[in-house]
């Protein structure tokens, strides 16, 4: 199984990553944010585990991607506790409404 | 088979991109969720291409099986709030978004193109046995064995932390429980009647 070049992986990458990062740019629901850093997570794993494949010498990039999963995992799990903390305290997961320090 | 290895590879591009414009630009947050699970499969038909069986598998138990289910819990969770009317936008910011989308996007290609001058690497055979369990795991509990303890106690941490966070701010149940009972005795008598019998008396 060689028959993909190198750099289509990495253009599917680049690609998913500029849509995460856009997203977490443009979106203002919580959740979606949350959604576009783990967008942008599988982005960076991709790009891993393709230049991995490229160098299979050792294994470093896919233990890499699986260290960047346990902690995109914790991630969710805090990053969604914060969201229900926020909403309970401002009824919304709008992002424009996080603004307690304003003022 | 190279027919084939470009088949799996155009219906996992075709996932990975569409799940996540879909994941960023659907109103409602589930169809983002189930859009995220999309990209997610994706994700692991492409490295399932590139050899990390090992990773493929886990991608799909972690990301599809707890993360996305976490996120849909969430989402459960809150209701309606979850959806803010107010993240509906006049047609001018989303041409605005569409376009800034569209200008990274080919600022991100030309800058891969640039870099690969063009130039298409073809992968080498990869090693026996390479990205199977065995070889990854053999690596994960030899070389990165500290990281590996690491990740175990960063877990721990978050799990301990998500459910702190999450929880609140609950009345402490060590001062809920020591003011009735020092007032118990006196008052047991009278109020005896009214009250529904606690489990300890129900048995005695």
């Amino acid at each position: 199984m060689n028959s993909i070049p190198l750099e289509y992986f990495l253009l599917v990458a680049a690609l998913l990553f500029v849509i995460g990062a856009v997203g977490f740019l443009l979106r203002r629901n919580l959740l979606v944010l949350l959604m576009s850093i783990e967008l942008m997570l599988n982005a960076t794993n991709l790009t891993l585990v393709a230049y991995n494949r490229f160098r299979p010498e050792n294994h470093a990039g896919q233990i890499f991607a699986f260290f960047v999963i346990a902690v995109a995992a914790a991630e969710a799990a805090v990053g969604l506790a914060i969201v229900l903390a926020f909403f309970r305290v401002r009824r919304t997961i709008r992002s424009d409404d996080a603004d307690l320090l304003r003022n | 088979m190279k027919a084939l290895d470009f088949g799996i590879f155009a219906l996992s591009t075709l996932l990975v991109l569409g799940g996540g414009l879909g994941t960023v630009a659907s109103k409602n947050p589930i169809r983002s969720a189930i859009a995220l699970l999309v990209s997610i499969l994706g994700i692991a038909g492409m490295f399932l291409l590139l050899a990390a069986e090992f990773l493929a598998a886990i991608q799909v138990l972690v990301y599809a099986g707890a993360v996305v289910v976490l996120f849909l819990f969430v989402i459960m969770l809150l209701g309606p709030a979850a959806q803010s009317p107010a993240d509906a936008r006049s047609a001018i910011s989303r041409y605005l978004g569409a376009a800034t989308f569209l200008l990274s996007a080919t600022g991100v290609l030309a800058l891969v193109l640039r870099a690969t001058k063009g130039a298409t690497t073809t992968l080498a055979t990869q090693p026996a046995g390479f990205g199977t369990i065995e070889a990854v795991g053999k690596e994960l509990f030899t070389s990165s064995i500290a990281p590996l303890e690491f990740s175990g106690a960063l877990l721990l941490v978050a799990i301990v932390g998500a459910i702190a966070v999450a929880r609140g701010k609950q009345p402490d149940p060590t001062l809920a429980v020591a003011t009735p009972k020092g007032e118990e005795p006196e008052a047991a008598p009278e109020k005896a009647p009214s009250r529904r019998p606690t489990p300890k008396e129900a048995h005695s």
